[in-house]
């Protein structure tokens, strides 16, 4: 048998592709979170409430009111790091990553599910009591769990097509998180004009960087801390690897690679809809953005990439007529 | 930690003589366990458990909350078997497969052991693993038993007897390769000192064997192994035997058969498979053959296999041997289909079926082990002299309700290897699964599962009942002298 030629099971696809966006949300969380943590340190008194927009990062603010009310600081982060009934708390996260990979570990390299395994172990092992002075170790930890697990995948599985449907979930879920971290603080930073200008507007605003662990790369790049210049390198930039563009940029080649098609063409929805999302964002000015609104932008953005969602899993996942017997 | 304080108990051991002079093959292994530092044995086993943990190395237990895992406990002290012992066991083996084996084949095809009186033909129609969906099934090769792993046990006096033949999905052979892993690195140097024979074969010959059956081999053969998934307790192993022979590992719902062909759903549309190592029950295989409320399964799986499209390992209705009344009949049949004597005996067994055993049973329930015909994992079993008079009572009742699904056999006093037990050592009985393979030949893995019952006195091995496992060391024979 050939094993360069050996097909991907549809199943398989998908498991590998929701694994790899499962620990790309788990490392985002983290961040956030401890981002968070720190700059509640320096917040100017009066701006208590820095938690609220955390959770609004992540898409499920109905839900956390329904269930904990205030956003306090202990609510936020037992409803984004631990509770398994959120199904993208931190737990659920690394959890749901295990078990996708749990099914396909003869796909991936041992070392892969040794550190999603060891990931899991940290958070449901002895380490689940976690205090609150341990938060940041805590933290910490996830993220250098994640960005380990990045990093053996990159170096011990062939680059074959099964990783490269990691690589698409990956990207895409990355394209995501940014796209909202940068839709809620905006939102949450733009009214305040009396502190623009301000030391508290400028931590903010590093803030918003360091979430996207994007201060250090900016500062070389821009340097000044400008709120529409901020816009441009977390929107726009094609170097930065947690910007949209540069993760669209990526998503759209680790597509091509799976689907064999030549840069600059398409053979399925999924192959056309991100390279249209793909050459917006490559001919996109920061300026006009922002004059027809930013928010818009964004709204249009995560609704262009839950398309390509739903195309992937029609194009590659569903495959076949549904006919087994298994409900 | 030492052996001063050893105890035989008046038992078979693996590892001592009656006197508790060290057995010969045993020495080296015995001295580096004594010359290891203090606590060192015990670190050892610790990590070795951080190491099984880490690894994933888990089996679900069935009963528990959803997705519950545990290690498989792991003694770090092996079972030594010396060639010239093995060298019987493996060309008994090797006979009573290929006896059984043909057995199927009549079974499903023309009956003459039936037809020439040599076993009842009710005991096989009353069989509840009898397939009559089977008749006329032509596998490839004529093979039937493809993979399977018998259970040996050791009596007081040390003679080997096959337990159970286990010719359905035998589990437990990656646990078989992980524990030589982990025991290559403790103790590195017995390894080079004793010429322990590799087991690190078996996936490459398992391979080999599933090729070998491919119903077109011009075609090339396209294998797979098929899981009933993630929540099933053996699923380490069927992900790990996938992975070591670079094969997918399939569920029913990524199969699909039309115009009786077998294909997989891919992400570039339906690829064609030739073999399946299934690792589901006969019952859950195919929802339009065998039990029509399985999710697990293929539909349309057994036309296209009798169709010859593709080949299955273990070939459906090969369960109709594992039938604890057939069992007692397979000495018969090597008698008969080879025309020798069986090199391993059977445990002497009782047939309820029969009004003079059964009377016997009855009244002798507190020697006895009953077990149901039809049950394996160490279910539906009474241990007699372990057991209570309620127990005894309610056997009684099952066995003059249901006197063809219960056979009897004598307690044996199973063989016991020293197992590290807290701080110190001491005896637990094992029995001892050597798995077998059957293509175009017959393979015997050199070594096996050595399944040991971890608490005191038990003789019940089996891993959902408390049963651990250790390492089992086949030595090679010695070029130019006799074994010791």
């Amino acid at each position: 048998m050939n094993p360069a030629a050996q097909p991907l099971l549809s199943r398989v696809a998908d498991s590998v592709y929701w694994m790899s966006r499962y620990i790309e949300r788990a490392e985002n969380v983290a961040r956030f979170m401890d981002v968070n943590l720190h700059l509640a340190l320096d917040a100017a008194p009066g701006y208590t409430n820095q938690w609220q927009p955390i959770v609004d990062t992540s898409g499920d603010r109905a839900i956390f009111l329904d269930r904990y009310r205030v956003a306090t600081r202990e609510n936020v982060i037992e409803f984004l790091a631990f509770d398994p009934r959120n199904l993208n708390s931190i737990c659920a996260c690394v959890r749901a990553a295990r078990e996708n990979a749990r099914s396909v570990r003869e796909t991936i390299s041992s070392e892969m599910w040794e550190q999603v395994n060891s990931l899991y172990l940290l958070l449901t092992g002895d380490g689940r009591q976690v205090g609150p002075d341990d938060l940041p170790a805590f933290f910490r930890s996830v993220r250098m769990g994640c960005h380990l697990f990045e990093g053996i995948t990159a170096a011990t599985m062939s680059h074959n097509e099964a990783w490269q449907f990691i690589r698409l979930g990956r990207s895409l879920e990355r394209a995501d998180k940014t796209s909202r971290i940068l839709d809620v603080k905006y939102y949450v930073l733009l009214p305040s004009v009396k502190d623009v200008g301000t030391p508290y507007d400028d931590i903010q605003w590093a803030a918003v960087l360091k979430s996207v662990s994007g201060f250090e790369m900016y500062r070389k790049r821009h340097g000044r801390i400008l709120p529409d210049t901020i816009v441009d390198f977390l929107l726009l930039d094609h170097r930065f690897p947690r910007a949209v563009r540069y993760s669209i940029s990526h998503a759209d080649q680790a597509l091509h690679a799976i689907t064999g098609s030549a840069a600059g063409t398409f053979s399925c929805s999924s192959e056309q809809r991100l390279g249209q999302l793909r050459s917006e964002l490559d001919f996109a000015d920061v300026g006009s953005i922002l004059l027809d609104g930013l928010h818009e932008f964004l709204d249009g953005l995560q609704t262009k990439m839950n398309t390509i969602d739903e195309c992937v899993l029609a194009d590659f996942f569903v495959h076949a007529p549904a006919m087994s017997a298994a409900g | 930690m030492r052996f001063a304080s050893y105890e035989t108990e008046g038992f078979y051991d693996e590892m001592f003589e009656s006197g508790g002079r060290p057995r010969q093959h045993a020495q080296l292994l015995l001295e580096t366990i004594e010359g290891l530092s203090e606590g060192q044995l015990l670190r050892y086993k610790t990590s070795a458990e951080q190491v099984l943990l880490q690894m994933g190395i888990t089996f679900s237990v069935y009963g528990d909350s959803a997705g519950s895992e545990r290690i498989f406990p792991f003694d770090l002290v092996p079972r030594i078997v010396p060639a010239d012992e093995w060298d019987r066991i493996e060309r008994g083996l090797c006979q009573r497969i290929h006896a059984l084996n043909q057995f199927i084949d009549d079974i499903y095809h023309g009956q003459k052991i039936l037809k020439d009186g040599a076993i009842p033909r009710e005991v096989i129609e009353s069989a509840a693993s009898y397939r009559p969906q089977c008749h006329g099934l032509n596998p490839p090769r004529g093979v039937w038993c493809h993979i399977s792993g018998a259970d040996l046990v050791r009596d007081r006096d040390g003679s080997y007897y096959v337990l159970e033949d286990n010719l359905r999905v035998p589990s437990g052979v990656s646990y078989v390769l992980e524990n030589r892993e982990v025991l290559k690195r403790i103790f590195p140097n017995v390894f080079a000192g004793l010429a322990v024979r590799p087991v690190n074969e078996y996936t490459s010959k398992l391979l080999e064997m599933l090729e070998s059956i491919a119903p077109s081999p011009s075609a090339g053969g396209h294998v797979v192994v098929l899981t009933p998934g993630i929540y099933n307790s053996a699923y380490f192993e069927h992900s790990f035997l996938a992975q070591q022979m670079g094969v997918q590992l399939v569920e029913g719902r990524d199969l699909v058969v039309s115009r009786k062909d077998v294909s997989m759903r891919t992400t570039k549309g339906l690829e064609r498979v030739d073999v399946i190592y299934r690792r589901i029950d006969d019952d859950f295989l195919d929802p339009d053959a065998f039990r029509a409320d399985s999710l697990l399964g293929v539909k349309g799986l057994l036309d296209a296999y009798r169709e010859g499209r593709v080949a299955l390992a273990n070939a459906p209705g090969n369960g109709v041997a594992d039938d604890k009344v057939i069992y007692a009949y397979v000495p018969e049949m090597i008698r008969y289909y080879e025309g020798e004597d069986p090199i391993l005996p059977n445990v002497p067994t009782y047939l309820c079926w029969r009004d003079a055993d059964r009377q016997y049973v009855l009244d002798n329930l507190e020697k006895l082990v009953v077990k149901a015909a039809n049950e394996s994992g160490g279910y539906g079993m009474l241990v007699g002299p372990h057991s209570t008079a309620e127990q005894r009572a309610e056997f009684a009742a099952k066995v003059r309700a249901h006197p063809r699904n219960y056979i009897a056999q004598p307690t044996l006093a199973l063989s016991r290897v020293p197992t590290i037990t807290g701080d110190h050592f001491e005896g637990r009985h094992v029995d001892l699964r050597p798995y077998v393979l059957y293509g175009r030949d017959i393979y015997v893995l050199p070594g096996g599962l050595t399944r040991v019952a971890m608490r005191k006195g038990s003789l019940v091995v089996n891993s959902s009942q408390g049963g651990g496992s250790k390492d089992t060391w086949v030595l090679a024979a010695q070029p130019g002298g006799s074994q010791p």
